[in-house]
């Protein structure tokens, strides 16, 4: 593989990251807003929060990216295209985080809003201070599951030109006719990214874990050293 | 810009042909994903670690890389092993092999809630290996794992427009196409996506009346 290829792969990689990052954090974005108007009492942003889900977790990334990159200019918009592409994976994303916020929300005990209102706060800093972040460590684990969907979800808007990984790949394969070696080495790629972000997410979920005073499941290592120590 | 309904009535036949090859490349492609789930399901349960650690790896990895890189690797590399499919194959095969990933998952939580009285029972009636499977475990695990199954129908739907890439004539496929011809995009893109839209929703409709029908467990 000559320096060009490395480059191009490299930067590739640059490129689906800022998508995964960019993406996860217009999808977080989305999803607080679309998931604390689903369970809002007014009824109005109950209905915006219920279009917002149904509509974008019904429409594939593909079919977004396809539209903000190709038909979106024609009405005089025309966006950056990796921006496209972080938008159209961030509302995508963000329905599905919706309804985890939601469910979140709605696992916190009844018995918390009973006493935030017993201490007399106000519906802005019950939310705040008592709901929020219980629900947030409950949100960690179905987020840790979504970001890896997000991360594969970024190699679909290869297919709008936009210069990531498998857009990458695809030039390099273009270039060398090595079909074997170049998408089996994206996929060994994306598969050590998946893992990477996976051990990011078990790190943030045990700090999470600890910071409302709750015990984490023990990690893999302790596990293991726990059963050694039980078998010696 | 003005919408040209000419434009649409025109190419209207043509996407519709796509929609029904989408709807064909769904339903082959996830009758593929459910037997394939419960294969891996069961394999991923086996005793002997040769094989239920393989399978788990290889579950695993299909499951968190992209089914386009999938797709590509099917349809392009393949044939140098000798193994040619048509484009149309190498969808549905990528689409069944990366969504049994996820219905083995469901199967495997099927399959752990089938009560633990259900299995010494069916050793108390000293029922075979086999047996036990196919006349106690199974039609508990099986209805169970129903609704979040149909969930997979709609989410591997919504993955069919990226066989675009391998050149099945898929709605957006054949949107590009006549946007070669005729440089409107706009309406050709929009009406490929509308119509996927639409078609989630009806299959997201029936979804819920299998679940209705068949969703629980009859003992």
């Amino acid at each position: 593989m000559s320096g060009a290829q490395i480059g191009l792969l490299a930067f590739g990689a640059w490129q689906t990251l800022l998508l995964t990052l960019g993406g996860a954090a217009l999808g977080l974005l989305f999803g607080f807003l679309g998931g604390l108007a689903r369970v809002s009492d007014v009824k109005i942003l109950r209905a915006i929060g219920f279009v917002y889900v149904e509509f974008f977790r019904g429409a594939a990334v593909l079919v977004l990216a396809f539209w903000f990159v190709y038909a979106l200019p024609m009405l005089g918009w025309q966006l950056e295209p990796l921006f496209a592409g972080m938008l159209a994976l961030g509302l995508n994303i963000g329905a599905y985080a919706a309804e985890v916020v939601r469910g979140a929300i709605q696992s916190v005990p009844s018995s918390q809003y009973e006493a935030a209102l017993a201490l007399n706060f106000t519906t802005g800093q019950r939310m705040r201070r008592v709901v929020v972040p219980q629900a947030v460590v409950a949100m960690i684990p179905p987020f840790s599951n979504n970001i890896i969907e997000l991360l594969k979800a970024s190699a679909v808007v290869a297919v709008v030109s936009i210069s990531e990984l498998t857009f990458n790949g695809q030039l390099i394969w273009s270039g060398n006719g090595r079909a074997a070696s170049v998408f089996g080495g994206l996929l060994i790629m994306y598969g050590i990214m998946a893992v990477v972000f996976t051990i990011l997410m078990r790190l943030l979920e045990r700090r999470a874990a600890l910071s409302v005073g709750r015990q984490p499941d023990p990690g893999m290592w302790k596990r293991m050293r726990r059963r050694a120590e039980v078998s010696a | 810009m003005s919408w040209d309904w000419a434009y649409i009535g025109d190419m209207m036949p043509l996407l519709l042909d796509g929609l029904r090859t989408a709807l064909i490349a769904t339903v082959i492609g996830f009758v593929l994903a459910m037997v394939l789930g419960l294969v891996f399901a069961l394999l991923r349960r086996s005793k002997t670690a040769w094989i239920s650690v393989p399978v788990g790896f290889v579950v695993e990895f299909i499951r968190s890389t992209p089914l386009l890189v999938q797709l590509f690797f099917l349809f392009y590399v393949l044939p140098q092993i000798g193994i040619e499919m048509s484009a149309l194959v190498a969808g549905i095969v990528g689409l069944g092999l990366h969504y049994a990933t996820y219905t083995s998952e469901v199967y495997r939580a099927g399959i752990d809630g089938v009560p633990p009285g259900q299995w010494e029972a069916a050793t108390a009636l000293n029922l075979s290996t086999r047996r036990t499977w196919t006349s106690v475990i199974l039609p508990q695990a099986i209805p169970r794992s129903i609704p979040a199954l149909g969930n997979y129908l709609i989410a591997l739907f919504k993955d069919v427009p990226q066989l675009v890439a391998i050149t099945v004539a898929e709605p957006f496929t054949v949107a590009r196409e006549v946007i070669a011809e005729s440089f409107k995009p706009f309406e050709a893109i929009t009406m490929a996506g509308l119509l996927y839209l639409i078609a989630a929703f009806v299959l997201s409709y029936f979804g819920r009346l299998v679940e209705r029908r068949y969703g629980t467990v009859r003992v």
